[in-house]
């Protein structure tokens, strides 16, 4: 995919974003247009069909992932704010297709325009306009770090993001690049979470105990916001937060490029 | 073969998870192994890491798809080397061959170098049986054996026991006084140990790797045991796989690299042995029999799955244990069987049936560490899924067994989300259902069925107002983009 003007992106906004957090969804509209991308948003589109591959149902996911085949068949580029359904869209449904030689070229032909969020801003386009956009050609994002930012963040890797999509350096360099961000180190921040969608709630002993863990890592950066590419990993990780009433701001990374101070 | 306790898992990890000593085990070894694999790694450097992953992985692969004729290969060569092979189909003919070269023989004790073939058959018992004693010479092996216990990781069987643990074990069976000393207490354990070694009439290893062309038995230790048991007795049985076999003497190199550096970050282990038949007329020492044993039980069926054939290429370093944040937290006891982990969560249910194991493939996030950890790049998440793939949808109902809530939550959550329109009734009626228990848009604890697994320690955001498809026709679809002429 070349970079151009006024590239024009087909998002897919995943339905957690959708029901459950769609403010993150504004904040990708605005900054995909703060960046000069043409934002479309093909009608009728709802789940992936990932928490139904995750738990075996592969016919309800084929159903699921059918109707995504159709509604980005013309898109220039599929935009996902989240890399677990990335992921899906570009890694698992070249498996879930193996055996349909016509449905799985249409998955291939797919997975080649599919891009997470953060890996398009940093990897293809770049921002060129109101004040934010680099114009000293550093490739910074034209910001320096704020002595007083408005968040200071630790990001947390999700695991698709990183161990399937193979996206490790595109989230960091934005934040860092970022006006009003501050980013503290994770420890041990490879770590899952514990989500893992339906593992939750199926072994919720073991989910607790790990997302203890990242909890505890998270206070001990110091950060006073975290964030990370995938909203349901900050479901979870928020989840937490919010029961144990931890002095902490969840945000999606998309959030904190649209306004550190939200 | 050893009970098999899978179906516990739930409660066996629970009662793992609430255990400080044992999370305190698991964590603390798991990041130690890892954090020396990772330096060793860092050393050869990345690049050359995947070089020699790559080199491994495609030895496997050739070696697996061609096992039948490199199976004979080794047959041939063994025998040409003056051993005896013996194939067994389960666990039950394998103890059998086993218990007859004893019976045989009058074999009145046996010495065992660490081998994990001999636990899922449970060779132990058997020989116990018929009067053999039989004894573990690994000082980890040996320290469960003296626990009547079962290894709890691939490589290192007795790391869920502490320093303590292990010296009141040591004052009770042996007598001596209680001592936390490790040089103490490895000195006690040879104490015992040596004279075993010089008494045993039979020795009996496991393998690391078979190699074909020269019909050579190939063991990786760091104690010395290992060749104590193949070299001393009379008889040396080895007993193993038969995915361990590689074709050449030049395929084994690239293991020998990977293997150390996987399992304990060590370049090289303190002893490779090479045992290529028994002792011949110019050899100072040795055994004056030698036979392999080469075991299928349920092997077969792994490689008849190309789906699973991959798990076969585990060369049993551990390292998916000690990235996997499952294993460290609910340790190796809990998976019910011998093989613990991510790879286990593969070989277990195929070993002693899928659906009686079903909760291994499913205590999973599918993060993907193990695949990146693996030195022959094993893909365990998409193993996982497959398995999960047959328990909900197998056409063989022997290996269908997801629950039916299971079943009906995700039939309920395809059809919401195939239909736009129904999607916003459901939409509708969820937030109706949902209003008692929401407060400030959030959803606390709560004893609704199913909600209350997630709720019992987190936080659940209540459906928003209006979703992100609305608020995209209501304000955002017409807004001009920057940049746009």
């Amino acid at each position: 995919m070349t970079a151009t003007p006024n590239t024009r992106a087909a998002l897919f906004a995943t339905c957690i974003i959708d029901q459950l957090y769609p403010e993150v969804g504004v904040s990708v509209v605005r900054t995909l247009r703060r960046y000069g991308v043409s934002v479309d948003f093909p009608a009728g589109q709802t789940c992936c069909g990932q928490p139904l591959y995750n738990s075996g149902f592969t016919a309800g996911a084929r159903r699921l992932a059918l109707r995504v085949l159709d509604a980005f068949a013309d898109a220039d580029c599929v935009i996902v704010p989240s890399g677990s359904c990335g992921a899906m869209l570009r890694v698992f449904y070249l498996d879930l297709f193996a055996d349909d030689p016509e449905l799985r070229a249409k998955a291939e032909a797919l997975a080649g325009r599919v891009y997470e969020f953060t890996e398009f801003l940093a990897g293809v386009v770049k921002p060129v306009s109101g004040g934010d956009g680099d114009d000293d050609g550093n490739g910074d994002g034209g910001h320096s770090r704020s002595e007083h930012p408005a968040a200071v963040a630790a990001y947390h890797p999700s695991c698709h993001l990183l161990r399937e999509l193979g996206v490790r350096a595109a989230p960091r360099r934005l934040l860092d690049g970022a006006a009003g961000v501050a980013v503290n180190e994770l420890p041990n921040a490879d770590q899952c979470c514990g989500f893992g969608g339906a593992f939750a709630v199926k072994y919720p002993h073991i989910s607790e105990q790990m997302l203890a863990d990242k909890l505890d890592a998270i206070t001990a950066s110091g950060a006073d916001t975290v964030t990370a590419c995938d909203m349901g990993c900050l479901m979870h990780i928020g989840g937490g937060i919010s029961r144990r009433q931890l002095p902490l701001r969840v945000r999606h990374i998309a959030q904190l490029l649209d306004n550190p101070g939200s | 073969m050893p009970a098999v306790a899978t179906r516990d898992f739930v409660a066996a990890s629970r009662a793992a998870v609430q255990d400080p000593q044992l999370r305190r085990a698991f964590g603390s070894a798991g990041a130690g192994f890892d954090g020396a694999r990772r330096d060793a790694i860092a050393e050869v450097s990345p690049e050359r890491w995947e070089e020699w992953r790559e080199e491994a992985r495609r030895i496997k692969e050739h070696a697996i798809g061609n096992l039948d004729y490199y199976l004979e290969l080794l047959d041939s060569k063994v025998r040409a080397n003056g051993g005896q092979v013996h194939f067994a189909a389960d666990a039950e003919q394998a103890n059998r061959i086993v218990a007859e070269i004893a019976r045989s023989r009058a074999v009145k004790i046996a010495t065992k170098s660490k081998s994990m073939v001999s636990e899922e058959l449970g060779l132990n018992h058997v020989l116990e049986a018929q009067g053999v004693e039989v004894l573990e010479t690994d000082l980890g092996e040996y320290i469960i054996q003296l626990a009547q216990e079962t290894p709890s990781h691939l490589v290192a069987p007795a790391v869920h026991k502490n320093r303590a643990q292990v010296a009141r074990l040591f004052t009770e069976h042996l007598g001596v006084p209680y001592s936390e000393d490790i040089d103490e207490m490895a000195r006690v354990a040879r104490v015992a140990l040596r004279q075993k070694f010089l008494d045993a009439d039979m020795g009996i290893s496991g393998a690391n790797f078979l190699v074909a062309e020269t019909g050579t038995l190939v063991i990786v230790t760091n104690e010395g045991n290992g060749r104590l048991c193949t070299s001393a007795p009379r008889i040396h049985i080895g007993i193993t796989g038969m995915e361990k076999v590689i074709p050449s003497m030049q395929d084994l190199a690239v293991f020998l690299r990977l293997l150390p550096r996987s399992a304990t970050g060590q370049r090289i282990t303190s002893y490779v042995s090479m045992v290529s038949g028994p002792r011949r007329a110019d050899d100072e020492d040795g055994p004056e029999e030698f036979h392999l044993v080469i075991v299928d039980n349920g092997r077969s069926r792994l490689l008849a799955d190309a789906a699973l054939r991959e798990s076969l290429y585990c060369i049993r370093c551990g390292a998916c244990l000690n990235v996997c944040p499952i294993y460290q937290r609910v340790g190796g006891h809990a998976y019910g069987w011998v093989y613990p982990g991510p790879i286990g969560s593969i070989v277990t249910p195929e070993l002693v049936g899928v659906a009686q194991a079903k909760d291994l493939p499913n205590a999973s996030t599918l993060c993907g560490a193990c695949r990146d950890a693996c030195p022959v790049q094993i893909n365990i998440p998409r193993m996982l899924l497959h398995l999960r793939h047959q328990l909900a949808e197998s056409p063989d109902s022997g290996r269908r067994a997801a629950s039916d809530t299971d079943t009906m939550l995700a039939r309920g959550f395809g059809a919401i989300m195939s239909n736009p329109m129904l999607l916003r009734m459901a939409r509708r009626l969820g937030r109706l259902a949902l209003r008692p228990v929401s407060k400030g848009g959030k959803i606390g604890a709560t004893r609704l069925p199913l909600l209350s697994r997630w709720t019992a320690a987190r936080d659940l955001p209540a459906p928003a107002p209006r979703t992100f498809a609305e608020i995209w026709r209501d304000e955002l679809a017409d807004e001009p983009t920057p940049g746009d002429r």
